[in-house]
Parts: structure tokens; sequence; C-alpha cells
């Protein structure tokens, strides 16, 4: 029997920008994790943003996880819970997390969980390669999310 | 007191952009500047890469337009493994490249249209800025809303089917495609599991896009046609016989009159026509036409451009549509930005229309897909991006590394072209005020946001700056500042 998945973990970014691939870098490892443990409750994407018709993805899911490299200053990784926000965005050839959300109850009245994993990131150069401690952060951001995500599976 | 205005950066444009406004004592318009800042480094970033990697690595240049870069890169290659351009491909390497290709631009100028351009015409310029985006639109209109996006949805479908995961998309190789489309994913897209994921749903929501866009025309038609109208030369590829073609032509251009300026002209050799002046106060150079001069030779590229330079579209729906296009200018090119959003429009009714005819072609599910010939060391890709033409040329040396790349983007092409449209809002809204208001900022940006311009920053990371706004005095002494968070 096919399961429909549930928990949604989404990383976005840009992996030829250095440390900007964090998110992905992420995602992809978790993907691999998943197909390994048969998680079917469990669906990963990626994309270089998030956009509008993402809102779409998520209004089918109790739980969304989006990951992502992030500037701010911050030791390794930290997740914060994701409120639904109107606010004029700086582009809007990408949105937010909070965007997304908002755009979510609007259209289609669903309100999941969602949660936001920052990953800290040093370098944005045009190269395809991370920094040492960029890969450090990733290391310990996968182990956390693999622990969170399988709490998250017993408690549903 | 003279002034500089600084809107920096430009929102709901990707990227980092800033406007100056330098108002003279008497609060006249003295100079106006888009500065872009742009990224540099692609070119140094791929040279020594082995030449069938670009396709994949340039995807990398821009995450609002991958499809894109992946394409034109793509094109160029099959220069370069002897396989042609365009028809040369075997018949299924081209369909399922073009399947892609409309895919992107429906879903970019669908974004495009409801998401960035709906909150402006909706609201009004003046309108409140709290209420001009996406959220404001659904309160307003929940149903064009929603129909965005939906056909946003539906264009990264078409592109999933074609090129596969959106990071690290593989589907065009040099000289042609690495797979069929699937009899599952031709009937998902043509039928759909879902009532409201189906071509037929999109070419009416493209219609119904375009009498949304006529009626609000009739009730504003002083800020449709006279918001930001100068003239300008048009430029884009087109199909030999004169047909709109976003994937594959020859390169034209035609002045303000509609006089053909360039031939219809191989873009192989583009660099025999086209060179591109540097600017100290820019990062973006400016294109140019060589025959015709740096001052006058610039030219704009996108939506309108291509409603310029083409004689007809060889889809029912959007011909017609094209006609009443043509019609309203009597013939002439068509110099009213504004009347951009009206031919994206046009452009997402003939690409949802060319989809549906692709979907129907047995050549995508089947068919040779790759075609090869006698190698060569230099080749340039083309192709009509959403937002205009955009050049990708490459040079390798005998063991197959690139040595040379070099790209022009579409919102590189439409650099003068913007700057003039600021010039002329800005000499509109703000000539002789003292002061500034969130309504004049933002005629300015809406000028600009016409071009959608993609300004080449594809890395996002959390906590990058917030809109900011400053103004000086003629001493360049900061006497105001905003921000938006």
């Amino acid at each position: 029997m096919t399961v429909s998945p549930k928990i949604l973990i989404y990383g976005y970014g840009n992996p030829g920008r250095q440390d900007d691939g964090l998110g992905i870098s992420v995602v992809e490892r978790i993907e691999k994790w998943i197909k390994k443990h048969n998680l079917d409750i469990v669906k990963t994407d990626c994309n270089y943003q998030l956009n509008i018709e993402d809102a779409a993805d998520i209004a089918d899911k109790e739980l969304v996880i989006f990951v992502d490299a992030s500037k701010e200053d911050i030791n390794d990784f930290v997740m914060t819970t994701v409120e639904p926000s109107n606010k004029i965005q700086f582009t809007s050839h990408s949105v937010t997390p909070s965007y997304l959300l908002n755009l979510c109850n609007v259209i289609y009245n669903k309100s999941p969980d969602v949660y936001l994993l920052h990953i800290r990131g040093y370098e944005w150069e045009f190269l395809g390669t991370m920094t040492e401690e960029a890969r450090r952060n990733l290391d310990k951001s996968y182990n956390f999310l693999k622990k969170f995500i399988m709490n998250s599976i017993l408690k549903t | 007191m003279g002034q500089k205005i600084t809107i920096d950066p430009v929102t709901r444009v990707e990227g980092h952009g800033k406007v100056t406004i330098l108002l003279d004592n008497e609060g006249n318009i003295e100079q106006t500047r888009l500065h872009i800042v742009e990224f540099r480094g692609f070119e140094r970033f791929i040279q020594g890469r082995p030449y069938w990697e670009a396709p994949v690595l340039v995807q990398r240049l821009c995450g609002i337009c991958p499809v894109s870069h992946h394409l034109a890169a793509a094109k160029a290659m099959d220069v370069i493994v002897g396989a042609g351009t365009g028809a040369g491909l075997t018949p299924t390497g081209e369909k399922m490249r073009r399947l892609m290709h409309y895919g992107q631009i429906f879903q970019s100028h669908s974004l495009h249209f409801f998401h960035l351009a709906s909150p402006d015409l909706l609201f009004g310029i003046e309108g409140d800025p709290l209420k001009r985006n996406i959220i404001g639109v659904i309160f307003e209109n929940k149903e064009l809303a929603v129909q965005g996006v939906m056909m946003r949805k539906y264009g990264q479908e078409v592109i999933r089917a074609t090129a596969g995961k959106k990071i690290h998309g593989t589907g065009a190789i040099p000289g042609g495609i690495n797979k069929h489309l699937t009899v599952e994913d031709k009937e998902y897209l043509l039928n759909g599991l879902d009532p409201t994921m189906n071509i037929h749903k999109m070419i009416d929501w493209s219609l119904a896009a375009l009498d949304f866009f006529h009626d609000y025309h009739a009730k504003n038609r002083e800020l449709i046609d006279d918001f930001s109208v100068f003239s300008s030369s048009s430029l884009s590829i087109v199909r030999k016989d004169g047909a709109m073609d976003l994937y594959h032509g020859v390169l034209r251009a035609v002045n303000s009159e509609g006089k053909k300026i360039l031939h219809d002209v191989d873009y192989q050799d583009y660099d025999r026509y086209i060179d591109e002046e540097v600017k100290t106060w820019s990062y973006m150079k400016f294109p140019y036409l060589k025959e015709i001069g740096k001052k006058n030779g610039w030219y704009t590229v996108g939506p309108l451009a291509r409603m310029n330079t083409a004689e007809f579209i060889d889809t029912p729906l959007a011909q017609k549509e094209f006609e009443k296009f043509k019609a309203y200018t009597k013939g002439k090119p068509n110099n009213m930005s504004m009347h951009m959003h009206w031919a994206r429009l046009i452009e997402i009714l003939h690409c949802a229309e060319m989809i549906k005819i692709l979907l129907n072609d047995p050549d995508v599910l089947e068919g040779e897909l790759v075609k090869k010939g006698q190698k060569q060391l230099e080749g340039v890709g083309v192709v009509e991006a959403p937002r205009g033409t955009l050049f990708h040329h490459y040079r390798i040396n005998e063991n197959d590394q690139i040595v040379m790349a070099n790209l022009i983007v579409s919102t590189t092409n439409n650099n003068q072209p913007m700057n003039e449209a600021v010039n002329y809002v800005a000499n509109k809204v703000m000539k002789g005020k003292s002061q500034i208001t969130e309504g004049m900022m933002n005629a300015v940006e809406v000028a600009i946001r016409a071009y959608d311009p993609c300004l080449s920053c594809a890395t996002h990371a959390l906590g990058q700056m917030p809109l900011e706004i400053s103004l000086y005095d003629a001493k360049d002494k900061l006497i105001d500042l905003k921000r938006s968070f």
C-alpha cells in the first residue's frame, strides 16, 4: 500500500555558490537516509529558491521543515518555528517560508506545522565547494534533523 | 536644496538594484541611473571544465531561469559536437527541448504577471504598500491569485517531466536530450490527475488572464498607455519565415519605426553585430548594435520586443491576440512599457498552445535522442528566455576543456531601456516635487519591474539586506533613510 507523505523536508539554495548549497546538501543526505529506512511518510524536495507554487505542496502536509543556509550570527545551526507573514518581500522571484505559510493559509485554509532549519554558512562565491566550517555544520545539522524526523514520526 | 534619492535595492525584482535620482536646486531631474550590483566570475568558474558539463553548471548562474541557461548552453554545445543548431537535432531532441522551454516561459511569465505585476494593477501605483503583494491580490481577487499559483505549478511540472530534478536538471545534453517523455507524464500534463492541472485549463486561464488585462486596460488607459513610453529598437530571434520563435531562429532587430536594422542574421556571428559598452557607474554592461553605434544602437529585448520583431505567431489563439496587439499601434512597433504585460500574456497563451501541440506529438515519446557530427572548437547558443534574448558563447581546446565563455543575459540587453524607463518616469512623477512619496518610489520600480529584470543574484541566504531607501542632498549628505524589514 502506498503511504501518502505527511512530512516534507525542503532544502533550498544554490550549490554553485559555496555554502549557499547547505540546505540542498542536508536534504540530499536525508533523502538517502529515508530511502534506506523506507520512511515513505517523509518526502523531500529541493530547489534554488522557494516560490509561490510551493504553497500547494505544503498544503497537504502535517509537518514541513525548510532547510537553508544562513548568514546570521549563530554557532552552527538553529531550528525555529515559522509563523505566517504577509510582509512585502525583498524580492518576489523568491519567497520566504513565512510568506509561503501565509499563502497556504489564505489559499488552501491549511496550517501545517512549519519549521526552518538555519545552518550557518560563511562563504558565498561562485564555487562548487563548501568551506570546512560549513561542512562541520552540515554534519551536525544532519544528525539533528534525523533525530527530529524520527521523533516526529513516532508522535504521528 | 538639491537632492539625490536612492532606492536600494529595488523591491520585487531579483537581486540587488539601486536607483539614484539626482534633483537640481529647482527640483528638476538632473540625472537618473539604475545601478546593478551584478556578481561576476562565472566565466572564470567554468574555464577548464569539460564542455559537456556546461549545460548543468550554468543552471547555477540563476535560480530564477536555470532552464534558459541550460538550453542556451546546450545549444552552444550542439555546435561544438557537430550537431548543428536548432532544426539540426533529431525531432525528439528538438521537441523535448522546446517542451521544456515553453514550460519555463509559461511558469516564469505567470509568476511575473500574477505575483509581481497584478498587485500594482489591482491596487494602483499609489496603493497601500502592505497590500501590494499576492496576499493582497488573494483578498481582492482570489480566483486570479490561485490561477497564478496553479499556472506556475503546471509550468514547473512540465520542466520536471522534461529536465528532471529542479536542482541539477540534466534533460538537454550536447547534441540532444537524455530522455523521452513518459506516457504517464504525457497523460498527467494533458489531462491531469486534478481537474485544475491540465493543459486545457491552462489555456482557459491564459485566455482569462488576457480578458482581465483587457478589462483593466479599458478602465485604466492612461496608466497602461502613457506610464512609460520612449522610442526604442527591438531585438530577438525569429523563425526564418518571420514567425515568433522562442527557441530557435535568426537574429532580427527593428527600429522604432519598424524598419529592419539587423537583417535575420545567423546568431553564430552575433559578435560581428553586437558589442557591449562598459560604464564606470554600473557593473552591468550596455550592449549595442555596432553598425548604429554606442549612442543610438541600444535595443530592447523581451516580450514587447518579440511582438515588434515577429510578423506572426503560428498558434491560432495567440495569433488572434497578436493581431489585436498589432492593430492597437496600427502595425507600428509598440514602445509602451506597460504593454509588456499584454505581450507577456500573449506569450503565456502561445506557450500553452505549444505545450498542447507537443504533448500530442508522438516524437516526444519515441525516436532518436542525440545527434553528433564533426567536433568544433567554438559554439554559440541563443534562446529567447522569458526576459529576452540570451547569448551563450564558448570556446574549447583540444582536450575538450572550456577556455572561453561569454554570456549576454537578457537583463543586460535591457540595461539601457530600463535606464530610459527610470528617466521617463522620474521626469513624470518627481519633477518639481519637494517630497518623495512611497507612490513615487513605487512608480520608478514599476517601470523597472515591467522588464522583469533578473539581477543575477541566485544566492539568497537568510539574513540578507532588507529594502533600504536613502535620501541625500546635493552634497551627498544623507538626510533621510527608510528601511523595510
